[in-house]
């Protein structure tokens, strides 16, 4: 292995594969929600759109191919992801030892204590939301083909829609500290940059979970029905 | 006034240690914290008992060598100041005191609230150094440094390597730390042919001292008696990120 690659196996290194993957899933989630919103134009718009994005590309990609580029890195970014997650969590653990009978919360925001418990919810959600909306394999009314039908009957079930309202709340929280932790951790700081970080972080957090989180209420609310 | 003090007591590494009430009485407001200490130990050892050993040397803030967590804040709960600037008049009657050494596996304890802090000095040995020119003094202001880089660097040098950005961290990471002494020589001309080679080597002699990994949480800013702003610990980072895939400067 060469020095580079020698030096990703430090925690700064193993930070910055969490930062890089993080940007990806930013980029995903933002574009994802961007997309659901389409929800809102009705069955044949949203039905249209899920089935553009298996055409995407075309016809330089064939069909579904451009999805499942994206899948592919997406699920690199995420084994990435955890894998670092997981490395560092058991470095810091083994770092302290003897506990404290009490140490006082001394960090900027309450945020960055819900990365771990966060990220794990969010691993659990990642896994149900596919079996739920994308292979259908837990929704009782699935129809291949119908993402609008889909989505409506899903959210009718109340706890189904209290699933996403908790993972799209433990989404929110973890898109506050890591956008603004991502910076930090590539080094992108100074001045200017540091003043636009925290609006930055909170606005995706709240565009990114807000969004999402309309959805079921729109439709328990028979808005989208 | 009278005050109840709930001491971390370890009377060896292999220790288990437990905490242990003293009863501090009299104790006047304008005492410091660890003349309050100094007083509970002089009854102590009045008694025949150990005193509390806790590591202590200039009393002045400036010296780095003292360092407790007092009610679960590292040098208590004034900001900006170390423990031996603590003052009693913090305190009413009455109230309820717990001490606690810096707990983290980079500072393993030596008995009571005094811990081994070698190994941020070893962090320092590995990169904190420049490269100067041995004989006559070299003329002053013959290095131009911008005025903006030298109070950066000033902020960063005035660490004074206590522990408590360590102490404080839920990870206890020493990234604040390792920033601020890699910052304060990267950051100025005189430091710049080690700059890359002062990033990687600091950086590997944290890991391998046991520290955890930084999550960016923010409490070590919070807890520096000497203000050091995190935003070394991204210059830190940035250094490192050029250094390792082989740019340096
Ligand atoms: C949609 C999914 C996700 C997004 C958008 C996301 C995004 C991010 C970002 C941007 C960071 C900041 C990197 C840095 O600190 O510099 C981060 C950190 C982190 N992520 Fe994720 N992540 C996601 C999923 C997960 C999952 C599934 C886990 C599961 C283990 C996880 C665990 C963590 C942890 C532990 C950190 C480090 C926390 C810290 O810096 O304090 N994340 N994430
Ligand atoms: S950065 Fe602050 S808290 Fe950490 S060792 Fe230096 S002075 Fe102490
Ligand atoms: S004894 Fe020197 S800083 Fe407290």
């Amino acid at each position: 292995m060469g020095r580079g690659a020698a030096l990703f196996r430090t925690s700064i290194g193993l930070k910055i594969t969490m930062a890089v993957s993080g940007i990806v899933f930013v980029g995903f989630v933002i574009g994802h929600m961007f997309g659901n919103l389409k929800v809102y134009q009705g069955a044949e718009v949203f039905n249209h759109y899920a089935e553009g994005l298996r055409e995407f590309g075309d016809p330089f990609f064939q069909y579904g191919q451009t999805l499942w580029i994206a899948r592919a890195v997406l699920i690199v970014a995420l084994a990435a992801h955890v894998w670092s997650a997981l490395k560092l969590t058991r470095q810091s653990r083994a770092a302290r030892d003897e506990r404290y009978r009490k140490l006082e919360a001394l960090e900027f925001s309450r945020a960055s204590r819900s990365m771990r418990w966060g990220g794990v919810a969010l691993l659990a959600f990642v896994v149900y939301h596919l079996l739920h909306l994308t292979f259908g394999a837990v929704h009782p009314d699935f129809i291949a083909g119908d993402a609008y039908h889909n989505l409506v009957t899903g959210f009718q079930s109340v706890p189904v829609s209290a699933v996403y309202a908790v993972a799209m709340l433990a989404l929110g929280l973890h898109l506050y500290h890591g956008v603004w932790s991502a910076f930090q951790t590539l080094g992108i700081s100074g001045p200017r940059v540091n003043r636009m970080r925290r609006p930055l972080a909170l606005g995706i957090a709240l565009v990114v979970a807000g969004g999402n989180l309309s959805f079921p209420v729109a439709v328990l609310t028979g808005i989208v029905a | 006034m009278n005050l109840t003090l709930h001491v971390w007591r370890q009377a060896s590494p292999d220790d288990r240690g437990r905490f242990v009430t003293y009863e501090a009485l009299d104790v006047e407001a304008h005492m410091s914290f660890l003349e309050m200490l100094d007083v509970v130990n002089e009854g102590l050892e009045e008694r025949g008992e150990e005193p509390i050993a806790f590591d202590h040397d200039c009393r002045e803030g400036i010296c780095g060598t003292c360092g407790m967590v007092v009610n679960g804040r590292p040098h208590g709960p004034w900001k900006r100041t170390t423990v031996c600037q603590l003052h009693m008049r913090e305190y009413r009657d009455g109230d309820d005191i717990w001490i606690e050494p810096w707990r983290a596996a980079g500072f393993p304890v030596i008995r009571d609230l005094v811990v081994d802090r070698t190994s941020l000095d070893r962090i320092v040995a590995a990169g904190g150094f420049i490269s100067a020119r041995t004989g006559s003094a070299p003329d002053a202001n013959a290095i131009p440094v911008p005025k903006a880089h030298a109070e950066r660097a000033m902020d960063a040098a005035s660490c004074i390597g206590c522990g408590a950005c360590v102490a404080a961290c839920p990870n206890a990471s020493a990234m604040l730390f390792t920033s601020a002494k890699v910052a304060h020589l990267n950051l100025l001309p005189q430091g710049r042919p080690e700059k890359a080679m002062r990033v990687i080597d600091m950086v590997l002699q944290m890991e391998a001292e046991n520290f955890g990994s930084c999550t960016n949480h923010g409490a070590c800013e919070t807890a520096c008696p000497k203000d050091i702003s995190v935003d070394f610990i991204a210059l830190l980072n940035r250094d490192y990120l050029s250094a390792a895939v082989g740019r340096s400067g």
